[in-house]
């Protein structure tokens, strides 16, 4: 059963993260991030880093990819008609694929990574109590960092977001 | 049948950056860039919590907390940027958005 199961999220994150890219309409694109994201969350319950997967649909396929959906909607993606490419770019996305496609290749053909099998091992991710302890011991500065960043990030937006000063009055 | 080792764990983190690569060189749509950068990040989280899994360690898993974190802080940020570039130059094709170049 499970290697039935492991076999289809793997192929089903990398179709829908194919199609991230293929999809022409945005909308199509967005939704093809959130099934990838599905499929990634499954992978991490096969890791048993449960509290991770679910953090993962939250924070991911419920917020991000939802005010992705939102700015899409807001504004107007088709914006006029598509322009012709440009021959540079495309003979750099030609190598660049070649690339990625070689490397992969290499990895497939000769990387092998010495690990044991994942049941000679705990799943320490699977205890809430494994995370609450470094994040408040040796992970403590980092979190306040991270929770100052938020608020920067925070003011950032509300910021950007506003409508243009008109100027002072006169 | 795939075995569930951390060669394919790790090939198919390596699969999804390689696809989010090619989504940021090819596409010229800037949200899709900007999904396309998720996805790297999602590539880069599925390695991590693949490694500490099957080294028996933690501290892969807490650093994916701090990159959900920023990556939430860093889609917020973003998309308010392209929400005011659109204010400006009503486009958010990269190709269109050149005004440094002239």
């Amino acid at each position: 059963m499970f290697p039935a199961i492991f076999t289809f999220l793997v192929l089903f994150t990398a179709v829908c993260a194919a199609g991230v890219i293929v999809c022409r309409n945005t909308v199509n694109a967005a939704m093809c991030l959130l099934l990838c994201l599905v499929g990634v969350a499954g992978l991490f319950v096969c890791l048993e880093a449960y509290l991770l997967a679910f953090l993962l649909l939250l924070v991911y396929a419920g917020a991000v990819v939802t005010l992705f959906l939102f700015i899409v909607m807001l504004i107007d993606v088709r914006g006029g008609a598509p322009r012709a490419r440009n021959p540079l770019a495309t003979v750099a996305g030609i190598i660049a694929a070649a690339l990625v496609v070689g490397g992969l290749a290499s990895f497939w053909v000769r990387g092998h990574l010495a690990a044991p099998a994942a049941s000679a091992t705990p799943a320490l991710g699977a205890s809430l109590k494994a995370y609450a302890y470094p994040l408040f011991t040796a992970y403590l500065l980092p979190v306040q960092v991270l929770g100052f960043l938020l608020l920067v990030a925070m003011i950032g937006v509300v910021v950007l977001s506003r409508k243009p000063d008109p100027g002072p009055k006169p | 049948m795939i075995p569930a080792t951390l060669n394919v764990y790790v090939g198919l983190s390596a699969l999804l950056f390689a696809v989010g690569l090619l989504g940021v060189l090819l596409r010229r749509n800037t949200l899709v860039i900007y999904m396309c950068l998720e996805l790297m990040l999602v590539a880069s989280t599925l390695a991590f919590v693949a490694f500490s899994r099957f080294n028996g360690s933690m501290d892969g898993n807490v650093f994916v907390f701090f990159i959900l974190t920023v990556a939430a802080a860093e889609v917020a940020a973003g998309l308010a940027i392209i929400v005011a570039l659109f204010r400006k130059r009503l486009t958010v094709q990269v190709d269109q958005l050149d005004g440094l170049k002239h």
